[in-house]
């Protein structure tokens, strides 16, 4: 069966000679399906397919009230297709209202948009959360037909598509006849997305656009040869100036923010011709990052040096070349990096691989093959977090009294929490209810109380406000502004509490592509003054790391099986050829570990290929045991591959070291007092409604008044060790920082089977990470030592020994 | 169990007076036998609870009561002031459990014991101990906010804590603040924040010699960092 669009709709399409895609035709029939999956490249008519049903019911029908809801991951991206939108329905001569609503959005607009909801609202998830914990919810989405939701997979990933798909399940139940379209980017597992979407068991049809012609992707080729260790690829500048000076428009797209901004200070010093060139990062201030952006849809930048922040939707104008410095990691995301730059429809998009290092090298070439051969990686997400359960629980609790039976009801109609056990669900209850503690407390002061009638409602209903104000799952570090010095001196964005708590007058870091001496903390403000030509003396801001994948990680394995490397450049094939002759190359399956002395310590080396999470873990566990078994260790540096650890005793027999049951036990212990566990905790802790973001209004200044999450980590670990917060903390940092999970794979993928090595020298492939940076001291009564070292330096220097 | 050590002291004097800051963040002066601690904020989570707030664990009082139990047990004072803000609130000391009541009276049998009065708790309380404004004992006096215009006075209120840069990290405690005039007494409670060294009010209150005692395993010197 054809469904016919209305004549406006055809006549519109028409008249522009354009012709409606086969997807957008699919997506209009099986427009009364509970749920479909459109899986399309960027360019490919996505968003109008996910709108075009709409668009037909509204001109055919009319509606009163609300009719479909977009939610998009971005608040530029809701305003964006809100121009996009509404200029087609204007030419079509439809009455449609179509409004956005984000945290930009005003209050009397959302005051309006809550008693007289437009047709088409344009939203986030966190928009879409506050919306449902509102009495008036049921009211605003009676009648409510579809939603659409936009940049799927890159939600999936996340705690914001578990709250989102929370809120849905609530919408479903205020609205029954709702209907749910996902538009996703190309995914390695469409099905786990689509269970994800659907009200479980619902079916979800996926449909697949035609996906365009591949990606052409290639390693730059450069005179120089990569180095041995580093990330900053600053060797690889002028060959990349080349290529900006051949191409309209080029992306280069860095794996921190760090290394964007230092690669961005050097290549201003060597870009002689001085092409229009910028930077784009999420650290920098909203003023700084429009001006780019605007410069950049102009046309009036040549290049621009950027990070994640750039990974979504928004339309960048003609983009022919995409450059990723540094290693991918990750498959997936670099495909959906290279495709979402190139917005032509049917042209191959073009990007460049630049390897940082001589191992990644291999690892970039790995990622080509896997890339061509369509193997994208994905790691299974596991069961829906309880910590945005608990937060789901208090938004229910904000809308109005709520009985149990029917929220557990509708919380399993999520497809991450189609698992979700009874008692689990009860724990949270009682979390948000009393804390949850084995002290019995609050009797009187609990947060929701449950009534007579059986029914769950607030104790003090001016804790509505509070909890709204904290709805969402975003983790913003705390971070301090930075700004020039002197009387309205200009923003130059953010850098994190941490990283201004390290720095001491007269110190020199890169913000915005210069190079500023720190002067002075005003409140919450870091004062600086420019420092023109300089080297910055502090590298900058820490970033997030990504660890490669374990199907990456897999790839390097097979390729080292190989008898020689035609596909790897001469020095690096030469350099994996030295290695197989003095050592061997790790192998799939087994774990190469190698012994050797060097300039007067005991190195061992253990390639794990487990990513740099899990090999940073295991290297403090195992320095660890070490120290129990008298081996002295001093320290260990961890990379993507390997795990470097030095010390005083030569290690005669590792085999015990990887010990399962010790591993595990050690792991058990390190973790106690952990900083990672603490910063896994204050995550989990925010998003459940333990600690509060913002308070009364006020964004908490980590002042005098309050104290850190640090603390009641501390005091929960000692007084309830068994809480439910310390429960979610110990799974998600399995998952995550700790990275444990990935240390259990390789044991099972080695199975015991260990081959070591002893040298008298180092090994080529180990060389490199003794330059690598971030070594991490074994500590002990060090920290100790450290204070009484520095202050007693520092009294003596002040005269007051 | 283990007995705990006592926390080692760094001795200094004001206004002639030996006294000793300990690494708990506790104040001794031997000649006096009194022990000193500032800001405890018992039942700081009741309050939080109280007015609408996520629901904190519940353990900050005895946590407290704890560590303050053992400067007792290792110094056994005759007299012990509590500088101020020592309940988070007035309601917050009435909603004390009885086990916790019953533990602050066990520790005040046999001796002295003062509420200084603070900004958060500025009435009496029923629990025993007497209820002051503020405790001279000369040559020195205790209150619960400095006053510029005083000398050998001992105060606390602003939870001075310091950051110092070693050669590998950061690390911040909090701290004692020294100088030939006063003392101002890091914050004693479990769940209390801090305020740097560097802030405009310490830096105007405190001279330029003014030292930063850190708290810790051993009580560390070092110039206030301004």
């Amino acid at each position: 069966m054809m469904r016919d669009l209305p004549d406006q709709i055809e006549t519109w399409f028409s008249a522009r000679g354009w012709t409606i895609h086969p997807h957008q035709r699919d997506m209009l029939e099986r427009a009364p399906d509970p749920a479909t999956l459109l899986i399309a490249p960027t360019g490919g008519g996505k968003t109008m397919a996910g709108f075009l049903p709409t668009l037909a019911e509204l001109a055919a029908h009319g509606h009163d009230g609300l009719h479909t809801i977009y939610v998009s991951p971005l608040k530029a991206l809701a305003a964006d297709i809100k121009r996009n939108l509404t200029r087609p329905v204007e030419d079509m001569g439809l009455a449609i209202r179509i409004e956005d609503r984000t945290g930009d959005t005003s209050y009397s607009a959302k005051r309006r948009q809550r008693a007289d909801p437009p047709h088409i609202l344009l939203t986030t998830p966190e928009s879409l959360a506050l919306l449902i914990s509102y009495e008036d919810a049921p009211r605003i989405f009676a009648g409510l037909q579809r939603i659409v939701i936009d940049e799927i997979h890159a939600l999936a990933d996340s705690k914001r598509g578990d709250q989102l798909m929370l809120a849905l399940s609530r919408v479903q139940a205020l609205a029954p006849g709702l209907r749910r379209v996902g538009l996703s980017a190309t995914v390695d597992d469409p099905d786990a997305i689509a269970r994800l979407m659907a009200r479980h068991p619902d079916r979800c049809e996926i449909v697949q656009a035609d996906p365009g012609p591949d990606p052409d992707i290639s390693m730059l080729n450069t005179d120089q040869a990569p180095p041995w260790a580093g990330g900053g690829a600053a060797y690889a500048i002028p060959a990349v100036l080349e290529q900006v000076k051949r191409h309209k428009t080029t992306l280069i797209f860095h794996n921190t923010r760090a290394q964007a901004e230092i690669f961005f200070h050097k290549l201003w010093l060597q870009n002689d011709e001085g092409l229009p060139i910028g930077i784009h990062h999420g650290s920098l201030s909203r003023a700084q990052r429009e001006k780019v952006e605007q410069a950049m849809v102009a046309g009036d930048l040549r290049a621009i040096i950027c990070t994640g922040s750039l990974d979504l939707g928004i339309d960048w104008g003609d983009v022919d070349l995409v450059i990723q410095v540094g290693a991918p990691k990750n498959v997936k995301r670099l495909i959906q990096r290279i495709g979402r730059a190139n917005h032509r429809y049917n042209a191959p998009s073009k990007a460049l691989l630049v390897p940082a290092n001589r191992f990644e090298v291999v690892e970039c070439v790995a990622a080509l093959e896997a890339a061509k051969a369509h193997d994208l990686d994905g790691e299974p997400r596991g069961p829906g977090p309880l910590d945005v359960l608990c937060q789901h629980i208090l938004i229910a609790a904000c809308a109005g009294p709520f009985d149990a039976d029917a929220l557990f009801a509708e919380v399993t109609s999520a497809g991450a929490y189609a698992t979700l056990t009874r008692a689990d669900f009860d724990t949270c209850l009682e979390f948000c209810a009393t804390g949850g503690y084995a002290l019995r407390a609050y009797d009187r002061w609990q947060r929701l109380q449950q009534r007579a009638d059986g029914m769950w409602q607030l104790r003090d209903p001016r804790a509505a406000a509070l909890i709204r104000q904290n709805i969402g799952t975003i983790q913003d570090t705390d971070t301090l502004k930075v700004r020039m010095k002197g009387r309205g001196g200009a923003p130059l964005g953010e850098v994190e509490e941490g990283f201004a708590a390290s720095l001491t007058p007269g110190d020199t870091f890169l913000i915005g592509g210069q190079v500023v001496r720190y002067e002075s903390l005003r409140e919450m403000t870091v004062e600086v003054s420019r420092n023109r030509g300089r080297e910055p003396k502090v590298a900058v801001f820490n970033g997030t790391k990504f660890a490669t994948s374990t199907q990456l990680s897999q790839r390097i394995l097979a390729m080292f099986a190989q008898p020689d490397w035609p596909q790897l450049p001469a020095h690096t094939a030469d350099w994996l050829a030295l290695q197989r002759q003095v050592s061997r190359l790790p192998q799939a399956g087994r774990l190469l570990i190698e012994t050797f002395p060097h300039e007067g310590r005991d190195y061992l080396c253990a390639y794990g290929f487990a990513g740099r999470n899990a090999q940073a873990t295991l290297g403090l566990i195992l320095t660890k045991r070490m120290e129990e078994m008298a081996l002295d260790p001093l320290g260990f540096v961890a990379t993507d591959y390997a795990t470097l650890i030095w010390g005083l005793e030569r290690v005669t027999d590792p085999t015990p070291l990887f010990d399962r049951a010790a591993l595990r036990e050690g792991l058990e212990t390190w973790l106690a007092g952990n900083a990672v566990m603490k910063r896994t905790f204050r995550a989990s802790a925010t998003i459940a409604g333990l600690i509060q973001r913002s308070f009364q209004g006020q964004r908490k200044s980590g002042r005098q008044a309050t104290f850190s999450s640090d603390i009641l980590y501390d005091t929960l670990a000692k007084y309830d060790p068994d809480h439910l917060m310390l429960r979610i903390t110990r799974d998600e940092a399995m998952r995550g920082l700790v990275d444990f999970g990935r240390i259990e794979d390789m044991l099972d993928r080695i199975d015991g089977r260990i081959d070591h090595i002893r040298l008298d020298r180092l090994s080529p492939l180990s060389a490199p990470l003794f330059l690598e940076p971030g070594r991490v001291p074994v500590q002990g009564a060090g920290q100790e030592r450290l204070l009484a070292e520095e202050t007693e330096r520092l009294l003596t220097e002040a005269g007051l020994a | 169990m283990q007995a705990p050590a006592p926390s080692s002291g760094y001795p200094f004097t004001l206004a002639g007076q030996t006294l000793l800051a300990l690494g708990s963040g506790a104040l001794w002066w031997p000649d006096r036998r009194l022990l000193c601690v500032s800001d405890l904020h018992l039942g700081k989570s009741e309050r939080f609870a109280r007015r609408g707030g996520a629901p904190l664990p519940p353990y900050e009082t005895r946590d407290t009561l704890m560590r303050l139990h053992r400067d007792i047990e290792d110094y056994q004072p005759g007299i012990v002031v509590c500088l101020g803000d020592s309940f988070d609130d007035t309601a917050a000391a009435q909603g004390l459990d009885d086990e916790d009541r019953l533990w602050i009276t066990r520790l005040q049998a046999g001796r002295r014991w003062v509420w200084i009065e603070g900004n958060h708790d500025p009435g009496p309380v029923d629990l025993g101990g007497t209820h002051l404004a503020e405790l001279p004992q000369p040559p020195l006096c205790f209150r619960h906010i400095a006053d510029p215009a005083q000398s050998g006075e001992i105060s606390g209120h602003y939870h001075p804590k310091a950051a110092i840069r070693t050669r590998v990290r950061t690390i911040s405690r909090p701290c004692f603040l020294i100088d030939g005039d006063r003392v101002i007494l890091p914050a004693f409670g479990t769940y209390t924040g801090g305020l740097r060294s560097s802030d405009a009010v310490l830096d105007t209150l405190m001279r330029p010699e003014a030292l930063a005692v850190l708290t810790g395993p051993t009580p560390r010197p070092m110039p206030m960092p301004r």
